[in-house]
This record gives structure tokens, sequence and C-alpha cells, in this order.
């Protein structure tokens, strides 16, 4: 995960039939095998390593090994464990490709990114971010998810069928609820937007979004400056307020550029690749559209049973370990299939059925441990306000046409794109 | 039947104790949580939130 991601080729399977697999345009042969997917699907395979041996050595797509843990059980363990399990090692390598850095620059980089550090220091960073995604926090901020929810499905009313559910409402409006949360101003909005998408869009050149990376950076270190001179009521101007001395600029930061990189494309594909779930599963749409007790269980089982962070950090092990009776030496990495995981039947019966009904929590999609997600509460309630809202206000929501765009060479599973049509048209 | 116990030392203020049993669980203003009862049916929703809990803070002992 990490800047690895961004260096390699990004790659799409086209429609549901076929195993996602990278196209080698760029020099990937093939998908690294925790991103395999068939739709929805974790491929066949990862099923097949989770019910037989339950660890296999894969390559990961900077060409280092690693273990890849499949099953519930050990998936909970393994991120349950940072004590063995570690985050730290991270720092230290440079994927192949990526530009050489100074010790400097690298410390600066990390700065202010959790899941760059194992506690102690993780905890520091964590302890002062936690008061901001409280209950009483998320409350204030729900209003705002609303507003920008139905201003967003006011325009794609406005604008008629057909719309791009993911450019027209899946992207933007987690990229403006994070400027609420952070504390963007209204009138750089536009411009923070702007970048944000174009860092995310896959058909732009590495080049260009590595750039877009950089002015948003830089746009972030302005934001800071601003802040530490006038702390506003929003979640840097809190942290600045409560815990100015102990932070240093470079993890404030970090900070902000962390929360912008884990709760924008993630909470973007859910919306994205859930809205398509529950077309595909007519009742179940229904459900969550007329039943306002549904949406709760529904996130749940969405966020289980897409499971889009394919694998979270890799870690590396702190000493001799054993998981599922293979044993790991010190120093070996260690990744997880969270799709693999999502679909034991120790978590759950009938694993590969999508039932939104049932809810169970104890899935690890939101990852597990210290480094279990922050911002898990602000996702659950963007989730559970925005998939009702576009489905009451198009309560015939269909796919437009039959193509299919996953993309699968990314940190997180998703849609490029999702035509959709309403009423007549 | 055991006792609940909360280590707020270990808490990580994910939230999923007061999700799944808000009668029982809360979080104070630093996000860190609080038990509501002191010695709470430790069976159906509080042992839910036990295993919920992805820090490990919650714990019932055996008694
Ligand atoms: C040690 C852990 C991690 C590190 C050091 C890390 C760092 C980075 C860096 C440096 C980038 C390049 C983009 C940028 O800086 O703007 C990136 C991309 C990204 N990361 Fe991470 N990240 C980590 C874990 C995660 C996790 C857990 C998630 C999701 C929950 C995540 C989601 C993303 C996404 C969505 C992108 C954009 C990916 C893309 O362009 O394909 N990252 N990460
Ligand atoms: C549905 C949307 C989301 C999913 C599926 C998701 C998933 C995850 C996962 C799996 C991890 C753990 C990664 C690991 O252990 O390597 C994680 C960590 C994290 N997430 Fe999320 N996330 C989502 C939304 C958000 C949002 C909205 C925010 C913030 C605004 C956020 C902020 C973070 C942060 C800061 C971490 C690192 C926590 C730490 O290291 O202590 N995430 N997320
Ligand atoms: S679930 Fe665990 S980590 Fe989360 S608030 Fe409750 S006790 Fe703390």
């Amino acid at each position: 995960m990490t800047e690895t991601a961004r260096t390699t080729t990004q790659s799409t399977a086209q429609s549901t039939g076929r195993t996602a697999r990278g196209p080698g345009a760029r020099g990937v042969e093939e998908l690294p095998l925790h991103m395999q997917r068939v739709g929805f699907d974790p491929a066949p395979e990862l099923g097949a390593i989770r019910d037989g041996a339950g660890v296999r050595k894969v390559r990961t797509p900077f060409g280092l090994e690693a273990w890849l843990v499949t099953r519930w059980s050990d998936v909970r363990e393994v991120l349950g464990d940072a004590g063995r399990f570690s985050n730290e090692w991270q720092g230290a390598f440079r994927p192949p490709g990526m530009p050489e850095r100074s010790p400097e620059e690298i410390a600066r980089l990390r700065a202010g990114n959790l899941l760059a550090f194992d506690p102690p220091a993780h905890t520091r960073l964590r302890r002062m971010l936690t008061p901001e995604f409280t209950g009483r926090r998320m409350a204030r901020l729900e209003p705002r998810v609303r507003e920008i929810v139905d201003q967003h499905l006011d325009a794609m009313e406005q604008a008629g069928p057909p719309a791009d559910l993911v450019a027209d409402f899946a992207l933007p409006v987690p990229s403006l609820v994070i400027c609420e949360l952070l504390g963007v101003p209204y009138g750089d909005r536009a411009e923070f937007q702007r970048r944000s998408a174009r860092l995310l869009d896959l058909s732009s050149p590495m080049d260009e979004r590595m750039r877009a990376q950089e002015e948003q950076r830089d746009y972030m270190a302005g934001l800071v400056a601003r802040e530490r001179a006038e702390p506003g009521e929003e979640l840097l101007g809190m942290l600045v307020r409560e815990h100015g001395e102990e932070l240093s600029t470079d993890e404030l930061i970090g900070i902000a550029n962390l929360l912008l990189i884990a709760g924008h494309e993630t909470t973007s594909n859910m919306l994205g690749l859930g809205t398509l779930a529950l077309m595909d599963h007519p009742d179940q749409l229904a459900l969550v559209r007329d039943d306002p007790d549904a949406i709760g269980p529904a996130v749940e089982e969405l966020l289980r049973w897409l499971s889009i962070v394919h694998s979270g950090t890799i870690k590396s092990a702190t000493g001799p370990a054993e998981i599922a009776g293979q044993p790991i030496a010190e120093g070996e990495l260690v990744m997880l299939s969270i799709p693999a995981a999502n679909r034991d039947t120790a978590l759950l019966e009938d694993p590969e059925r999508l039932d939104v009904r049932r809810g169970a929590l104890g899935h690890v999609a939101f990852g597990h441990g210290v480094h279990h997600c922050l911002g898990a509460p602000l996702a659950r309630m963007e989730m559970r306000i925005a998939f009702p809202a576009v489905l009451q206000r198009f309560p015939d929501l269909r796919p437009a046409g039959e193509d299919r765009r996953f993309r699968s060479f990314n940190v997180v599973y998703g849609m490029e794109s999702l035509p959709v049509t309403w009423g007549g048209a | 039947m055991g006792a609940l116990r909360a280590d707020r030392g270990v808490c990580i203020g994910a939230g999923m104790c007061v999700m799944t049993d808000s009668a029982v669980f809360d979080q104070d203003d630093d996000g860190i949580v609080v038990l509501l009862e002191e010695d709470p049916d430790t069976d159906g929703k509080v042992r839910a939130a036990v295993d919920a809990c992805p820090s490990g803070a919650l714990s019932i002992t055996e008694d």
C-alpha cells in the first residue's frame, strides 16, 4: 500500500465474467494474487488457500515476497498483535522506481502517518485524533453530510439521466465531507476537489497524478500554516488548539494528507460498488430504500461482502511466529487477504451470499487491532445517509448498459465509472 | 456469567462497543470507553461488544 501502489500501472477488468488481471502494459505481468477478483468476488484461488493451507508465499507488487494470510481468525490475530507483526519496517523501504530520498525527506513524508508507526509512537498520534471521531463529533457533521449528499442528488436530477454515479456522486461527496472534517474553507473547495479528482483519475498519466499529489500536499501545508495562525473549529484547528505544541508542522500536514488519502477513495468506492451490488439484488435494494431500519445492518454487510481494501498494510514479523501451522521467520513479511477473511465460514454462515438483513459485526473490512480504521464512524455515517438518499431520490435506479468497469490495480477495489439511469429513460 | 472490564489505557476509541450496546458502553470526550453499568449481564450484546472491540480493551473475566 503506499507509494508502491502509485508507481505501477493501473488496470481494469472490463466485465464481471473475467478475473481482473493487470494488463502488463507497463511492467505488471499479472495482478498480484491478493488483488484478484471476479466481479464482486475474491478470486477462487484466494478462497481455496483459505480453505486449504491457510497461508501461501506470494510476490507483492514490488517483487518482495510475503506470506498471504487468508483465514478470518488468523487475520484477526495478525492485526491484533502489533508487537509481533510490525508496521514500522515500511519507513525504510523504497519501492523500485521511486525517486531516491534522503532520510530527512523520508522522515518528513512519514510524519503523522499513523499506519507507518507501531505503538507507542502510533498510540501518541491516535490518542490525539480519537476525540475527533466520537459520536458527538459525528452528530455535528451529520447535517452537513446530508446537505452535501442532497446537493449532488439535486444536480443529478436536474441534469437528467443518464449519469455517472462515480463522477457525479461517489467521488465528490466524500471529498467534500473531508473538507468539512478538516476545515477546508469554502472558497478553496472547488480547487481542492479538482486536485483530488486529478489525483484519483486513473486515466491520467502517473506523472500528472504525482504532480497533483505534490500540489495537494502543498495546499495542506498552507492550510496547516493558516490553522496554526488562527485555529478554526474543525479537526485541524482543534488539533492545533489541543496539541499545537506537541505536534510538528510536518505531522499536521501528514495527518491531513492521511485523512484525505484514507478517507476519500475508500468511501467513494464503497458508494459506487455498493450501489451496483444493490442494483444487482433488487429485493435488497428495495429494503434499503424503503425501511429506515435496514441501512445499519446493510452497511456492515456491504462492507464485509465487498471488502474493498484488498490487504491493508504489510507487516513484518518481529520474531519467529507461526500462522496456520506455517512457521514464519523473523523479518519475513506478512500480508492479509481481507476479502478472503470476510468470506470465511468461521465468521458467518453462507459467506458468499450478500444478505443485507444480517449485518454481522466482527468483519475485518475496517481492519482490526490498533490500526482499526480511525474514520470508521464517519464512513458509516456517510454510507448510512448516502445509500438510502440515492435510492429514495431515484427509486428505479438501474445500470445504463452492460459494461462494468471494475478497477483492480489499486489499494482499494472499486468502479472506474458507473453509468446509471432512472425514470422513463 | 463473568465480570466486564474495560482497560481505558488500551482502548483506541473505535466506538464499536457503543454501537453494539449503548446501554452499557459510552465514550468520554476523548473518545475513550466508559462503562455505564457496574455489573451488566455479560451475555448477549455485551459479549458481542467484547468480541467486536478491535483493540482488545474489553474483557469478561469468568469467575
Ligand atoms: C503504512 C501504510 C500506508 C502508507 C505509508 C501509505 C502511503 C501512501 C502514499 C504515500 C500514497 C501515495 C499518494 C499520496 O501520498 O497522495 C498512497 C496512496 C494511497 N493509499 Fe496509502 N498508505 C498506507 C496505507 C493505506 C491504507 C490502509 C489505505 C486504505 C484504507 C490507503 C489508501 C490509499 C489510497 C486509496 C491511495 C491512492 C492509491 C492510488 O492512487 O491507487 N493507504 N498511500
Ligand atoms: C468505507 C470506507 C473505509 C474503509 C473500507 C476503510 C478501511 C480501512 C482499513 C482496512 C484500515 C486499516 C488498514 C491497516 O491496518 O493497514 C483503515 C485505517 C485507517 N482509516 Fe479507514 N476506511 C474507510 C474510511 C475512512 C475514512 C472516511 C477516514 C477518515 C476520514 C479513514 C481514515 C483512516 C485512518 C486515519 C486509518 C489509519 C488508522 C491507524 O493507523 O491508526 N478511513 N481504514
Ligand atoms: S470498542 Fe474497544 S476500542 Fe472501541 S471504544 Fe470500545 S473499548 Fe474502546
